[in-house]
């Protein structure tokens, strides 16, 4: 768990005299579930579209993946998977086809990918659903194969930006044994999201708010320094400090 | 190379897949070829003649006989008053009023110069005038008997003239579906692929599967070909189809190289596609990419020389035709299939549409972030 794959240093990122982004400095290792909490507006999604390479900082020294997030980010997407809860898959496409375009796009081989499709079906209890149009499924279905389709091509992080926003309890859970199984296999998971008992999976979390990092410990950690018995009580002290 | 082969399955199977769209790119530009061809023509054959005559001599009615004798005038109308003509002409029953004055014969007769008047509804100033030049053409006609008659009547001596043996070169009938046909060619050529590839690449931002692409390490310019070439592969195939509705339907004669064709009409489109794709850089929604669309093509289209000539337009507006990409297609397809043009013939229209497409898609690849 030592290897770093992901390391911040006072990155800023400012839109005009707005601040999104207010001095972060964090490392993420390998393997790693790294949760990223923060109210709406808290600047989490502009940090994780610039760990994936889709905005530059404005400055602050961000290497993801060991690429430069100012020089080199084609290189950094080359090494991440990205899921986003509003971004999905292609609709008009079937599930096959939404695999075979993406990992075509990652350069993987043919025969590789039928290799992963079969598996990942397999895995997901999929089978039936190969020729199915993605607009047939319900979201739960389509969350699920989402992240599968991310994390197609062994990336060295996977970038989950709310990935169970909307999505039953069972299904979440079920998600959530995925993201066990990817960290397992060496695949680092930066995770966002709002449900606090999700926060508790996590190997360690930080919390945002009005772009700053709060906090930044294990679950357990963070609960002991805050005297607070779960995550959401952390969370609510640092979100809302007034309420204290 | 293979993620762009992959992008362009993509691209082919959402086209298809959507039951409406996979069928209306093809037969759309074979309807507009059917109705458009033979609907778009300057030719008039109908020109709705009301004749005054107060004058109801031999000559006169002489004249009217040749009148009704031509193909081109109907004498629906005869009257002797003035404000009848002039009211029929006011409600469009009429397009031309001719007045016979009253002594037109006798002046004749006795060989003073007499007078006529036309008055033409002018709101189609193409109409009156051709109307116009018509009925002059048959009047000097007229003219010319009245004088050979006296003349010949005084002596043998031939008068000299000047009689000028004329041929259209290129198309001899002056038939216009041939003048017309080549330059629809053309514009169901652009609407098709111009439309349907800007609304694409706007529809993937706006659904937001732009960004699952963007955060991929595909390069831009693959993104934008696997948009380019689904179009032109889809244009040309239209084209081809246009071709044989020309051959079959209005037996458009195809003189040139059909290969100097395709080759035009691939370079254009890469031109049209690039720039199609340029807008909707600039565009968030499909409805902003469909006004500016809409404002090119309908610019393109009106001043690209299909339905007026290019030389009678104003200098300004030629000068601005240079940047007209549909300007130089309708020309080439003009020059190519009627005239069987070669490369060497058409080379500035060729390499104005070589700089187009060059332009185009590199700006659309610059301007295409993938930092959404």
């Amino acid at each position: 768990m030592n290897e770093k794959v992901i390391s911040v240093h006072n990155l800023v990122k400012k839109f005009g005299s707005f601040v999104a982004n207010d001095h972060l400095s964090f490392d993420v290792y390998k393997g790693e579930i790294f949760g990223f909490l923060g109210a709406n507006g808290a600047g989490k999604t502009t940090a994780i579209r610039i760990l994936s390479g889709l905005s530059r900082p404005t400055s602050g020294e961000v290497i993801v993946a060991g690429y430069d997030a100012h020089k080199q980010p084609e290189q950094i997407k080359k090494n991440i998977g990205y899921m986003c809860q509003k971004f999905s898959l292609y609709e008009d496409l079937t599930v096959k086809e939404n695999i075979m375009l993406y990992g075509g796009i990652y350069g993987m081989k043919k025969q590789l990918i039928r290799d992963r499709t079969k598996n990942l079906l397999e895995r997901l209890r999929f089978e039936e659903y190969g020729d199915r149009l993605i607009a047939s499924l319900p979201l739960g279905l389509k969350q699920k194969l989402a992240f599968s389709v991310a994390v197609l091509h062994e990336p060295k992080i996977v970038f989950l930006d709310e990935p169970t926003g909307g999505v039953d309890p069972i299904t979440r859970r079920q998600f959530w044994e995925m993201i066990y199984e990817t960290a397992a296999r060496g695949i680092t998971v930066f995770v966002t999201t709002h449900y606090m008992d999700e926060a508790e999976y996590c190997d360690r979390v930080s919390i945002m708010n009005e772009g700053k990092i709060e906090a930044l410990d294990t679950p357990a950690g963070l609960k002991q320094k805050y005297q607070a018995g779960s995550i959401e009580e952390v969370f609510i002290r640092i979100a809302r400090p007034g309420k204290n | 190379m293979r993620t762009i082969l992959y992008l362009i399955r993509k691209e082919f199977i959402q086209i298809f897949r959507d039951k409406f769209l996979g069928r209306a790119i093809f037969a759309i530009p074979i309807v507009q070829m059917l109705i458009l061809v033979p609907a778009v023509t300057f030719e008039i054959k109908e020109v709705n003649l009301c004749v005054v005559d107060k004058d109801l001599s031999t000559e006169s009615r002489e004249l009217v006989s040749k009148l009704v004798g031509s193909t081109f005038f109907k004498v629906r109308h005869a009257t002797f008053s003035e404000r009848e003509a002039n009211d029929l002409l006011h409600r469009n029953k009429c397009d031309l009023i001719l007045q016979i004055p009253a002594g037109f014969g006798k002046d004749i007769g006795k060989g003073t110069p007499t007078k006529l008047m036309a008055s033409a509804n002018a709101i189609n100033a193409m109409n009156a005038q051709l109307s116009w030049a018509y009925l002059n053409g048959v009047i000097i006609d007229y003219n010319m008997n009245l004088l050979a008659r006296e003349i010949g009547s005084r002596t043998f001596t031939a008068i000299p003239q000047i009689e000028v043996t004329n041929r259209y070169w290129y198309n001899e009938m002056l038939n216009y579906n041939f003048y017309m046909q080549p330059g629809i060619l053309g514009i169901l050529v652009l609407a098709i692929g111009f439309i349907l590839a800007g609304l694409n690449l706007v529809k993937e931002k706006e659904i937001g599967t732009i960004e699952q692409m963007n955060v991929t390490p595909v390069k831009k310019y693959q993104f934008i070909l696997s948009k380019i070439i689904p179009f032109l592969i889809i244009g040309l195939i239209d084209l081809a189809l246009g071709i044989i509705i020309g051959k079959l339907v209005f037996n458009v004669p195809f003189v040139g190289s059909m290969g100097l064709l395709f080759l035009c009409s691939t370079v254009f489109l890469i031109a049209v596609l690039g720039l199609a794709l340029l807008i909707s850089t600039f565009s968030g929604t499909q409805q902003q990419f469909m006004f500016t669309g809409f404002f090119f093509m309908i610019i393109f289209i009106l001043m690209s020389g299909i339905f007026t000539p290019l030389e009678s337009m104003p200098d300004w507006a030629q000068k601005i035709d240079l940047l007209n990409p549909v300007v130089y297609i309708m020309r080439i397809n003009r020059m190519v299939m009627l005239k069987g043009s070669t490369l060497y013939d058409i080379r500035t229209e060729f390499l104005a549409l070589v700089l187009f497409a060059i332009a185009t898609t590199t700006l659309a690849v610059n301007r295409y972030r993938k930092t959404a």
